[in-house]
């Protein structure tokens, strides 16, 4: 799904520049780098599983523009895509992964021991913390493309998985499609549930098909470790907690992580990854890590300074409101993360957000005492 | 997607085209990874009744009529266009139900969807068309407006009137499944052939992409411009893909002939006017829907039409004539009546709000149009309506007078 190669095929009867998307009012990532020409060269090919260019692209056709960020404009369908469609998606991930080339490797580093420091963030200011990223299961065809039957096979594969786990990570399935009333409720005041999507960035891309089939929630009975079942990814996982323990919270990402993806080997379905991508998810923009690491810190003086975004940049680090991606800051607090997917290890992209993070709380403290933060302003990392 | 049948041809394709792209046999061993199974052995692993969809609470005609055995035979069938059941059901899927009306949950993403999946496709339209059978009856088309008798209502009640219907190209996939190049060409096509409309009918094109803010703005106010669909009725089938690329809006420079390019359907042809002067309406709508034909016509180009299915839609509730004839009527007193909604009924109208098929009613205004699309000709469905609303305002007229009224019999189904 959408249409597939079959469909495709049909669609080469037509010449290129009659099926040439009109991007002339676009500006997102793909419409910068899909050419006429470019079109023409690869238009005719196919993963083994059918997804063709025009899925790929699909979602950045039907979306010209985001207001707040530069959106990538195509998905994955499968783990070939990648290699498939590289004319595309390469320069693609290079533009979008500051220069990342064809011939890059990217480093893997679970071993949350790495990690310097990260459980003295002050909790007077940092309110919580929270790492997150995705994994796709080698075999079957990503959420843009998946049919019912394969996103089931996934589920299946994903509750046993999970339900199996044990200790700080022992939990419960919640299957979104038979959840009860207060199920619904408890998931939604522990903001854990998460809905059908409405963003037309994935929506156009296929993600929201037979809602909300094979869709589902597992989180551990302590509620610090959360995992989504075929919402944008065939998994995201997510560890978190109140307070400023980023430490913590990303030790417990690392081991429940790969205590996942053994079981998962073990069933002959281990993670997409090679080493030139790392980790292979549906959007170009989480491949590599596919970590987003992050806390909701109150920064109301820092952030309406006149460097603010620039201290941001040189720290590698981006900001979002605290409702998430499409939203913008309440109250002075915002949602602080690391801006790089690609290239960078877990533990080094955690590093980013631990240094910076504690750097601006400092920041922030002198300038509740009047004082000039001109001195600590970064050099670029 | 595309049904795993297709995909797995697509598999074996697949190796030959990396191979043919200069993919040595490593790399295209690479790329058919240990986990690409074989063609066979994927439709052993999902078989139709892995993917056969949850449909327990849904409540539309897709989930009444689809069952594992329909689907088992259908999945892995496609149409010349290389169209899909599970593409034609996706909406229904993903939309269980309606507040206000019944959905169908299907669509036609080719004219030769209803042959192909027509075991599916059959059902649904006897159920939604008062048990019309295509597999036994034929449908009547008659454009002739002449026949149309007490077609002109009284305008103290009738504010407007209007008459839609949609028209499908023959040759072309129909917006859910269309490529860009062919919704372009459906664009070419009806846009040259509209340029040669003359006298009342002369008129201009508007393309979506190009409106300048003036232009929009005075298709705003006219109550003519179309926007990207939001119902998901429509975006879950597909049908807003590369908006606005190749959508549009002709109108006559009256006003009063106004065709919509590649929204829900290759073309929508409305006639209206305010006042309740129907049988102008129904008149001015045959003319230009005969010279509209006639001038594709000339370039070798036809609606899609067939004497089961009567004019092919996307929407299969739209088969047959595709006509919603209406008018806006303000009935302050009837329709507080416990009775109104059994009238309509037996008129065969029905009724919505003045802002279409998603609003409800407020006030006193009311749409009232036809229910009926398909086992009827044009004229026959117009007559009703116009019967119907002349038997509305009679009613209306007598609770003035503190008269009481009568629910009528109900009129009958079809002539066979």
């Amino acid at each position: 799904m959408p249409f597939g190669n079959t469909h495709n095929n049909f669609k080469l009867n037509y010449k290129v520049e009659d099926e040439f998307p009109d991007l002339s009012k676009h500006n997102n990532h793909m419409a910068k780098v899909l050419t006429k020409e470019l079109y023409g060269k690869i238009r005719d090919r196919q993963t083994p599983s059918g997804y063709t260019l025009d899925d790929v692209i699909q979602t950045g056709v039907d979306n010209p523009g985001h207001p707040f960020i530069m959106t990538v404009g195509c998905v994955a369908g499968d783990e070939e895509s990648y290699e498939v469609f590289k004319d595309l998606l390469d320069p693609i991930i290079s533009d979008r992964h500051g220069g990342y080339k064809p011939t890059d490797k990217h480093v893997t580093d679970l071993n949350f021991e790495n990690l310097k420091g990260g459980d003295d963030l002050d909790p007077a200011y940092v309110l919580s913390s929270r790492v997150r990223t995705g994994r796709s299961i080698k075999g079957f065809t990503l959420p843009p493309h998946n049919s019912r039957g394969e996103r089931r096979g996934i589920e299946k594969l994903s509750v046993e998985a999970l339900t199996s786990l044990d200790g700080e990570f022992k939990g419960k399935y919640y299957p979104l499609k038979s959840m009860t009333d207060a199920e619904q409720d408890q998931l939604i005041n522990d903001h854990f549930l998460f809905d059908k999507p409405v963003s037309p960035l994935l929506t156009c891309a296929g993600m929201a098909r037979d809602w909300p089939d094979g869709r589902g929630i597992m989180h551990n009975d302590n509620k610090t470790f959360l995992v989504w079942v075929n919402e944008e990814d065939h998994l995201r996982v997510i560890s978190m907690q109140q307070g400023g323990n980023m430490r913590e919270v990303f030790k417990r990402f690392c081991v429940g992580l790969q205590k996942i993806e053994e079981i998962f080997k073990k069933h002959g379905h281990g993670f997409m990854w090679n080493e030139h991508l790392g980790y292979i998810l549906t959007c170009p923009s989480n491949l590599g890590t596919g970590l987003r690491g992050g806390v909701h810190v109150k920064l109301p003086k820092l952030s309406v300074h006149a460097k603010f975004n620039e201290i941001l940049g040189r720290l590698r680090l981006q900001k979002r409101g605290t409702g998430g991606v499409d939203t913008a800051s309440v109250g002075g607090v915002f949602d602080i993360s690391n801006a790089d997917r690609l290239g960078s290890s877990e533990v080094a992209q955690v590093q980013l957000v631990v240094d910076g993070v504690k750097l601006m709380v400092e920041m922030e403290k002198k300038l509740e005492k009047g004082e000039a933060i001109d001195s600590m302003i970064p050099a670029q990392k | 997607m595309a049904g795993s049948f297709t995909r797995m041809i697509a598999g074996r394709n697949g190796a030959v085209l990396l191979a043919s792209l200069g993919a040595g046999t490593m790399a295209t061993g690479f790329l058919m990874s240990d986990n690409t199974l074989a063609a066979e052995a994927r439709t052993k692993l999902y078989p139709p009744s892995s993917d056969f969809p949850d449909l327990r609470k849904h409540n539309n005609c897709m989930a009444k009529a689809l069952t594992p055995a329909i689907y088992g035979r259908l999945r892995d069938k496609i149409t010349p266009n290389n169209w899909t059941l599970d593409q034609c059901i996706q909406t229904g899927v993903d939309n269980p139900g309606h507040p206000f009306i019944k959905t169908v949950g299907c669509v036609a993403g080719d004219e030769e969807s209803y042959e192909v999946f027509s075991e599916l496709f059959d059902p649904i339209i006897k159920d939604r068309h008062n048990g019309y059978d295509p597999t036994t009856m034929t449908h009547p088309t008659d454009l002739d407006a002449s026949k149309i008798t007490n077609g002109v209502f009284d305008d103290k009640y009738v504010l407007s009137s209007r008459v839609r219907t949609g028209r499908s190209i023959r040759g072309l996939s129909l917006p859910p499944a269309c490529s860009r190049a062919e919704r372009r060409e459906v664009e070419r096509v009806v846009v040259m052939a509209l340029a040669g409309l003359q006298g009342d009918l002369a008129g201009r094109y508007y393309g979506l992409q190009d409106l300048t803010d003036k232009e929009q703005q005075q298709l705003i106010d006219d109550h003519f411009l179309f926007d990207k669909p939001v119902s998901p009725l429509l975006t879950c089938a597909f049908m807003a893909r590369d908006w606005p690329d190749a959508r549009g809006i002709w109108h006559n420079n009256e006003k009063t002939f106004l065709i919509w390019v590649n929204e829900e359907d290759h073309t929508r042809v409305i006639s209206m006017e305010k006042g309740g002067n129907m049988k102008r309406v129904f008149e001015r709508f045959c003319r230009g829907l005969k010279q509209v034909e006639q001038l594709i016509q000339e370039r070798g180009w036809e609606f899609m039409w067939n004497e089961r299915l009567g004019y092919i839609l996307t929407c299969p509730s739209n088969l047959g004539t595709g006509l919603r004839a209406g008018v806006h009527v303000r009935l302050p007193n009837l329709s507080k009546d416990t009775r109104f909604s059994k009238i309509l009924d037996n008129l065969r109208l029905q009724k919505r709000g003045t802002g279409g098929v998603d609003t409800a009613a407020t006030g006193d205004t009311f749409d009232i149009s036809n229910n009926d699309r398909l086992g009827k000709s044009e004229v026959e469905l117009v007559q009703m309506l116009v019967d119907g609303v002349n038997y509305l305002i009679e009613c209306e007229k007598k609770m003035e007078k503190g008269q009481d009224i009568k629910v009528p019999s109900p009129v009958t189904q079809f002539r066979r």
